[in-house]
Parts: structure tokens; C-alpha cells; sequence
């Protein structure tokens, strides 16, 4: 038994715990590779079946090529998709063109989930992220209540031991389960390649360049790099030591931005 | 269309050829992962050795360590290891860690993953937390400042998750001129405590995180050490052993009906599972075979070759066997306990205090059960090592505990370690966990013939049913002294009833008379009367003149196997003063002739041999005997309170 299948069935473990759990599951897709692990990982949690909705956050500054995956893929794996966008948000002028990367990102990603969540009453997200990501990101749990305002206690957590987790939330709260936070990068690729799990092409490098972590248009940049094939991205990250999100301009924007954005319900 | 990269060899569809299984970039890290927990004292050195360990081996991303430089540098400070970990603004400020983290690092050998535990007192759930998932631990002492009291509670709780692979690093060498005395002081003190609990670390290392000595390198400053460095020591562990192995059990997650067929998803705890195979499932014992392991893609496995996730799977059953959450798939010859009750060693974390009687959730495995604290046998000191006096009924927010427990409904699980995740379990305090623990021993428990538990009828009332026999003459002052045993018992709280021979034959024993034959019916029935409202919870002071042994021994041996507690009372008052009193003028018409085959008259009395106690009435005083009988009844009906033990079942 490998890394990779102990990392698989913790994953599909947890994804099952949280379809059990609770009432109304959704899992968040970006369209990104995490976000397709976890769409692969689901389809195997479930035998060939997708038995909650997936959302997709759409800030409409989305790459045309994703939305183009996107498309694709509902068909290919038969999703429920639900697209939400904070509308009001962009009726109000809310927008890279005038205003900052981290008001963007907390309008039409965090306000825009809240607003999906009320829509849906949703109980319990299934997200895609990853300890190795972020700082902060590395002192979640697998299931991490959010209170009704999304905010998260991240001084006073649950405990979380011997695969018992927290699968209850009250009236107007959410917990996000996050079946992939012990999956670094390398894991991602590695067990993309192993499952042949389809992906977007920008990941992929064309002229030299090729985007490590994918998010809106205006505030995403490519790295340099040649790695045609999933085999050239392992070995890149392998001796790489530039960090995953460095291309994402809002987790940069000022000190502590991330911890900010994620304070206050971003993933 | 498919949106997908243009470029040679990246498609990734299901259908395109799968690599050649040795391919390099495919190889995975191995399931040699080691992860390993970092625990100790606040402030001796936690974050700064895990910060060292991580840019000693290149581990840090590249952006990391010069934002925390400049970070520095911006305050006036010199260059802080322990910020490469302490991210949050909040713990740099506090200088503590607050919450669990994990950092991935490798060297040439393998690979790591860290869980850098909290030291500070309050975040002890996170650090249960971090420790509960490890295969290993670093546990690091101050060399100035010596084991202080996180240090010994947390190699308590390391033994109780059932850690064995401990280094103990001996952090701030520098503050100590490096010298051996202190090192050799602080191995020899904390050896003998984790030797008290069963724990021998592999290695006792000098080091000093904040200068990188005796870390990754052989110290020149320490020459006196020939031990391995903290490094080596660290790759020496072993990963847990994966889940085959054991004997097979499938914890059953969930039954999916997505189509006429019911699969039933689980996780192999231990063991494997395949086609074929006959599995049994507990609680309930229903047996089947399993007819087919569920993989998604569609594939067709090489031959022999594993099918879907090796440990979360899906399967069906030959036969059409309702099978539900929480029961255990086994291997008919090889099957976990199913039991009620059980004794278990806990650790408490949540600030409201676990309490003898009290009912709350447990979790095992994926089963969920109510569970009744029958006892808290006692408390540990986890820092002294000392049992607690007496116990107050109580386990308190970071205290250690063996105690009692039954579960409503019978579950299944292992103990002694033979499959570790399901001989353990959590308590929950509302949503969240309260405390966790380690099953010890089962316990076997009568009950009454609807199953219904003795145990958990007293749990209710506070205290349990049982029979206070009292026997003696007539006119010996059975009755008398039962009456005020069921005063004082109601006054205390506790529920009684007198039963004697005038109730019992103004009904139940109309039809019998006083031969010796007729006695021994009126004594069973008498007992299987008390037996029944013992049972109900209540405590029966019986008073009959039962003068033969053999009844008396039979009414002792049916509540005995029931679960009654039984207690005799020779109420021994001699036949004169008896006579003398004849509250019902019945020795007079004895005596007369009038009455037949009266006891101690013309019918026989055999006294007790060895009555649990004897009351002279025509001795003592009424209070007096009144008094002991109360304490005899208090042991067998609050065993806990009077014992300060749990309940003896």
C-alpha cells in the first residue's frame, strides 16, 4: 500500500463521513487540479455517483478555457452544478478594473459563497484545500465549522481524533470538510498522473510558461517553466522552492491578507 | 470538445495508456511516511527545533524565511526559527503555538510529516489532536529549565494514544556550556518516569535547535555524546504498520442504494477483504460472503492485483443481509468482543468534568452508542503519577481517569491492542469531543430476562435494587427494624420497600399453611417477589422468620443469579425475650396448642451460620442497630459512594 492509496482512502474516508452526516452536502469545484481530485475522488467515495451538488463560484473572471472545461465537464461526469456569482456585488461596480485584489475576492468568492449557502442551506462544503498551501491553511481540521457569519475560530477548535469529527452544525452554520488537507502538491500531481484524472491545459506549459494554481484572470500569473507533461511537473517541484500560490495576487496583496480572506469564510 | 492541453503527453483521459508501473515520477513516497509529533513543555523549544529541522534539510519554500527576516529585522530581532512555523500574527506576538500544524520535510532516507503539537496548558485538545494521528514523537526538554509539568503530562498522554517510538531531544544545550551533567541528570529522571508508564524512548539526544547542534550533524561541542544525532534518530522509526496484517474488520460507514443492489461502504480498519471471502457482522452476528468488491473507474483488475481503494471500500453481499452503520465486518473465526460494558482509561479535554452517572455519546469505529459512567475507579495525576484519593466523581478538564462504562445497546470492538483504532473511543460533550479512551477489559454484566440492564435502571434512581434479608423468631423485631430501614432509606433518597410474612400471606401465600413444605414455598415466592422489585431498583428489607437454612440459601442463590446483591440479618433475639414481648400474642396460643407447628415452639429454627450481620435487639440499642443496618445497606446500594469505588457488578 502505497502513499498515494493511504492518502485516497483517508479522503474518501472522510467524504463519506460527511455525506453520511449531513443533510445537505455540497462540494465547492474551482475546475482546478485540486478541485478535480477531489470530483475523482468523490466519483470513488460514491461507486460512479455524484450523490450531492457541486458549486461552482463564478466571479465572471474566469479564464475562457475553464469556463470551456467546465462545460465539459458536467457532461463527462454527469454533475448537478449549481453556478453561483454575487451579482449585486457587480451591479455595484465590485471589480479588479477599480477596485483592490482582496475586496474582489471577499465579495465575489466569500459573500458570493454565503449568498449560494443561504440560496441552498447547505450544511456541510466539501472543499479542496490543502494543509502544504498556506499557513494558515495548515492549522485546519478536517471538519472545521464555520458560524453563521463564516467566520472561523480558529483559536478555539474542535478536537479532532481517531477519525471522530465534528458532523453537526446549527441553525445558519456550516462545516467545511476538507478531505484533501493532508495532500501536498507533489501528492496532486503524482496521483493525477496515476488516475489519469482530466485537467485543464494551462496547467501545462505553452511558450514557456504554465500556471501552478488557477483563479481569476486579472490576478492569476503564469510561472516560467517547460513542463509539458505531468512526469516534467513533479520533477519542477521536486527542486522548486518558490511557493504554490506566489502566482495569486490577492493572498499577496498585504501582510496577513490570507488570514484575513480566510477569518472571514474564504477557503 | 475537449479542453485539454495540446501538448504530447498530458491528456488524462480515463482511456488513454496508463504508464509503465516503474515509471520514476509515479513512485510514491512509500508508505514509509513517518509521522512524527513534536511535544513538550512551553517554551522549551518546540517550533524552534521543527523551524531548524525544516531549513537544515531545505525544506522551506523558497520567499519564506526572507519575509520572516525581514519581519525580524523590522522589529529589531535576530532572525527567529520558530517564525518559519509560527505563522499567525497572533503567535508571534504571544510567542506560543496555538493549534496543530503540519509540515511536510524530507531527508536523503525518507520522508516526514510534522505535527507540531501546542505546549501551552490550554491547547491540550490540540495537541491530543496532533498526537492522536503520529507515528512517532520528538519530545523535547528545556536543559535548564529540567521536566516541568507539561513535560510529564505529556508523555502520560503519549503512553495512553499508545505511542511508543519517543526520542527525547534535550534542547538549549548552549544554555548549559554543553556539558554532560545536566544531560545525564535530566536522561536518568525522565527515563524512571516513563519507565513508570511503560514508555522507553529509543534515544536521549543533546542538541541545540536555536545553533543546529546535534541535529542533522554530530556535535563538535558535545564529543561526550556518541548517541545519533536527532536526524538519524528520527529515521530509525517505523511507520505504523499498514492496515493488512491483523484479523479483518470493516468498519461500516454507510449502505449506498444507488441502484437495486446494496453496496455497503466501509473502512478495513484491519486486515483485507476479498471476493469470497465469509464475513460476519457485529453487533448481531449475521453472516454472509462477499460477493464483489465495487472500483470506480470500471476496470478490469489484473489478476491478483488490488482493486479500488485498499482500505475505503465498497462491496456487496451474497446474501440480501440488512447491514447498517457501525457494525463490524470480521471473519467468522476471528471476531471482535460485543459487549455492554467495559473499564477504560480516559483523558477528559473538555472544561465541563465527566461525572459518575452521567449518559452521554460514545463513538468507536463508526459505531455510535449512549454510554453510562457506571464508576470513576480512580484518577490519575498524569504529572505525579499518584491516584488520586478516594474520587470525587468526577474527571476534570486535562485529568486521566480509569473508569466504568455501559453502552445501551451492545457494540463491538477489540481490546489490548490487538486492532488499536477500534479498541479505543471518544465521549462527546454536546457537538464536540469531550474526552477520548482505551477500552481495558469487558466486563460481564447480568441482566434481567428482557435484557433489560440492572445497571442502567440504578444509574437512573442514583442507586441500585438489592434484598436485606432479616431472619429471626417471631416477635424478634424483624419487622420493627425493617420499617425503620425503610425510613431512614427514603429519607436518604433511596427507594424501599418492606416486604414480610403478613403481606405475603394476606395474598400471595393465602393458600399455604406452616408445614415445612408450605414454608419453603412462601420463601421462594417471597424471594422471586423481592428478586423482581429489586430488580425494578428498589431495596427490599425482607423480614421473614425463614427458619430453614436451605430456603434461606436458595432466596441468596436466585438473587445472586440475577444480580441481586443478597445480605443476611440474623436478628438474633433469644426465644424468652421474645416470648416475653408476643406483640400478636402468638407464643400464648402456641403454647396453648391453639397454633400448629409454630417456630421455636414445636417447629424448628435453624440460625444463621454466617450472617453478613446480627442484631441483638435485647442488648442494643434500637438506633444502634438500626445504624449498622443502614451502612450494610448503603455498601450494596451506593457500592461507589461507600467503597469510593465504581459500582462492583
Amino acid at each position: 500500500m502505497t502513499h498515494l492509496d493511504d492518502l485516497e482512502s483517508q479522503s474518501i474516508y472522510l467524504m463519506r463521513e460527511a455525506f453520511y452526516g449531513f443533510e445537505k452536502p455540497a462540494m465547492l469545484w474551482s475546475m482546478g487540479k485540486d478541485s478535480n481530485v477531489l470530483l475523482w475522488l468523490a466519483k470513488k467515495a460514491f461507486c460512479g455517483h455524484m450523490p450531492f451538488p457541486v458549486v461552482h463560484i463564478d466571479t465572471t473572471y474566469e479564464f475562457p478555457e475553464m469556463i470551456e472545461f467546465r462545460t465539459w465537464a458536467k457532461e463527462h461526469y454527469g454533475l448537478d452544478l449549481a453556478i453561483w456569482t454575487n451579482l449585486e456585488a457587480r451591479a455595484r461596480g465590485i471589480g479588479y478594473e477599480t477596485t483592490d485584489p482582496v475586496t474582489v475576492t471577499h465579495e465575489l468568492k466569500t459573500v458570493a459563497l454565503q449568498q449560494c449557502l443561504a440560496a441552498y442551506k447547505f450544511d456541510a462544503l466539501i472543499t479542496g484545500i490543502r494543509r502544504d498551501e498556506d499557513s494558515t491553511r495548515a492549522k485546519e481540521r478536517y471538519f472545521s465549522p464555520r458560524n453563521a457569519e463564516f467566520e472561523w475560530d480558529y483559536k478555539d477548535q474542535p478536537p479532532e481524533f481517531w477519525n471522530h469529527f465534528t458532523t453537526e452544525s446549527g441553525p445558519g452554520e456550516h462545516v467545511r470538510v476538507q478531505p484533501l488537507l493532508d495532500w501536498t502538491e507533489i501528492d496532486i500531481w503524482r496521483y493525477l498522473e496515476r488516475e489519469k484524472v482530466p485537467l485543464p491545459g494551462m496547467y501545462f506549459s505553452r511558450n514557456g510558461q504554465r500556471y501552478r494554481s488557477l483563479g481569476c484572470m486579472p490576478i492569476t500569473k503564469p510561472v516560467r517553466s517547460n513542463a509539458m507533461t505531468i512526469a516534467d511537473i513533479v520533477e519542477e517541484l521536486k527542486v522548486t522552492k518558490v511557493s504554490e500560490r506566489s502566482g495569486r495576487a490577492q493572498d499577496h496583496h498585504e501582510r496577513n491578507a490570507m488570514q484575513k480572506l480566510r477569518a472571514k469564510g474564504f477557503m | 470538445m475537449r479542453p485539454l492541453s495540446e501538448t504530447a503527453l498530458s491528456p488524462q483521459s480515463p482511456d488513454a495508456p496508463r504508464p509503465a508501473p516503474d515509471a520514476p515520477a509515479a513512485q510514491p513516497r512509500g508508505a514509509d511516511h513517518l509521522y512524527l509529533v513534536v511535544v513538550g513543555h512551553v517554551d522549551h523549544g518546540k517550533s524552534t527545533l521543527i523551524g531548524r529541522l525544516l531549513f537544515d534539510t531545505h525544506s522551506v519554500p523558497d520567499g519564506k524565511a526572507e519575509r520572516i527576516e525581514a519581519a525580524c529585522k523590522a522589529e529589531g530581532m535576530e532572525f527567529e526559527y520558530a517564525f518559519l512555523l509560527d505563522a499567525l500574527l497572533e503567535e508571534q506576538a504571544q510567542n506560543i503555538t496555538m493549534d496543530t500544524t503540519r509540515v511536510p520535510f524530507r531527508t536523503a532516507r525518507r520522508s516526514f510529516t510534522i505535527i507540531d503539537a501546542p505546549g501551552h496548558k490550554e491547547f491540550l485538545k490540540n495537541m491530543i489532536t496532533g498526537a492522536a494521528s503520529a507515528d512517532a514523537a520528538i519530545l523535547i526538554v528545556d536543559a535548564e529549565a529540567g521536566l516541568r509539568e507539561q513535560t510529564r503530562r505529556h508523555c502520560f498522554l503519549l503512553s495512553l494514544l499508545g505511542l511508543r517510538q519517543i526520542v527525547v531531544a534535550v534542547n538549549k544545550m548552549d544554555l548549559v556550556d554543553y556539558g554532560p551533567d545536566v544531560f545525564d541528570r535530566i536522561r536518568s529522571e525522565l527515563g524512571e518516569f516513563l519507565g513508570r508508564l511503560g514508555v522507553e524512548p529509543a534515544h536521549f539526544v543533546p542538541i541545540s535547535a536555536r545553533h543546529g547542534e546535534g541535529l542533522i550533524r554530530h556535535s563538535d561541542r558535545m564529543p561526550w555524546y556518541r548517541g545519533p544525532t536527532l536526524l538519524e534518530a528520527l529515521e530509525k522509526f517505523r511507520a505504523n504498520p499498514p492496515a493488512s496484517g491483523g484479523p479483518l474488520r470493516l468498519s461500516v460507514q454507510d449502505v449506498y442504494r444507488f441502484d437495486a443492489r446494496r453496496i455497503i461502504a466501509g473502512f478495513v480498519e484491519s486486515g483485507s477483504v476479498s471476493v469470497g471471502d465469509p464475513i460476519e457482522f457485529l453487533p448481531g452476528g449475521k453472516r454472509s460472503r462477499v460477493k464483489s468488491i465495487e472500483s470506480w473507474p470500471p476496470q478490469t483488475p489484473a489478476p491478483g492485483g488490488p482493486v479500488g481503494s485498499e482500505r475505503a471500500v465498497a462491496v456487496t453481499l451474497e446474501d440480501e443481509l440488512f447491514v447498517e452503520r457501525g457494525q463490524i465486518g470480521a471473519l467468522p473465526g476471528d471476531r471482535p468482543y460485543e459487549a455492554r460494558t467495559f473499564t477504560a482509561r480516559v483523558f477528559w479535554i473538555h472544561d465541563e468534568p465527566l461525572r459518575s452517572g452521567e449518559l452521554l455519546p460514545l463513538k468507536l469505529g463508526t459505531q455510535q452508542a449512549e454510554a453510562r459512567v457506571l464508576g470513576i475507579q480512580r484518577t490519575l495525576d498524569a504529572v505525579t503519577l499518584e491516584t488520586g484519593a478516594g474520587t470525587t466523581g468526577e474527571v476534570k478538564c486535562h485529568e486521566v481517569a480509569e473508569i466504568r462504562m455501559r453502552v445501551r445497546k451492545p457494540i463491538a470492538f477489540d481490546v489490548g491492542g490487538k486492532v488499536p483504532s477500534l479498541g479505543r473511543f471518544v465521549l462527546m460533550r454536546g457537538r464536540r469531543i469531550g474526552g477520548g479512551g482505551v477500552i481495558d477489559s469487558v466486563v460481564e454484566e447480568p441482566s434481567d430476562g428482557a435484557g433489560i440492564s440492572i445497571v442502567s435502571r440504578s444509574a437512573i434512581l442514583g442507586h441500585r435494587g438489592c434484598i436485606v434479608w432479616m431472619t429471626g423468631l417471631s416477635g424478634s423485631g424483624k419487622t420493627t427494624l425493617a420499617h425503620a430501614l425503610e425510613q431512614r432509606l427514603l429519607n436518604a433518597g433511596i427507594l424501599a420497600s418492606v416486604l414480610d410474612g403478613d403481606i405475603l400471606r394476606a395474598g400471595l401465600s393465602r393458600n399455604l399453611g406452616f408445614t415445612a413444605e408450605d414454608r419453603g414455598e412462601n420463601i421462594r415466592r417471597a424471594a422471586e417477589l423481592a428478586i423482581h422489585l429489586a430488580q425494578a431498583g428498589v431495596v427490599v428489607a425482607a423480614a421473614f422468620i425463614s427458619p430453614y437454612r436451605a430456603d434461606r440459601a436458595m432466596a441468596a442463590e436466585r438473587a445472586k443469579q440475577r444480580g441481586i446483591p443478597f445480605a443476611e440479618i440474623f436478628v438474633n433475639t433469644p426465644l424468652a425475650e421474645c416470648e416475653r414481648r408476643d406483640p400478636k400474642q402468638l407464643y400464648k396460643k402456641a403454647r396453648a396448642g391453639l397454633i400448629k407447628d409454630f417456630t421455636g415452639i414445636d417447629s424448628p429454627y435453624e440460625a444463621p451460620l454466617s450472617p453478613d450481620l446480627e442484631v441483638r435487639t435485647d442488648r442494643e440499642a434500637a438506633d444502634d442497630s438500626i445504624e449498622r443496618l443502614m451502612q450494610l445497606t448503603l455498601g450494596l446500594a451506593r457500592p461507589a459512594e461507600q467503597a469510593g469505588e465504581g459500582a462492583d457488578i
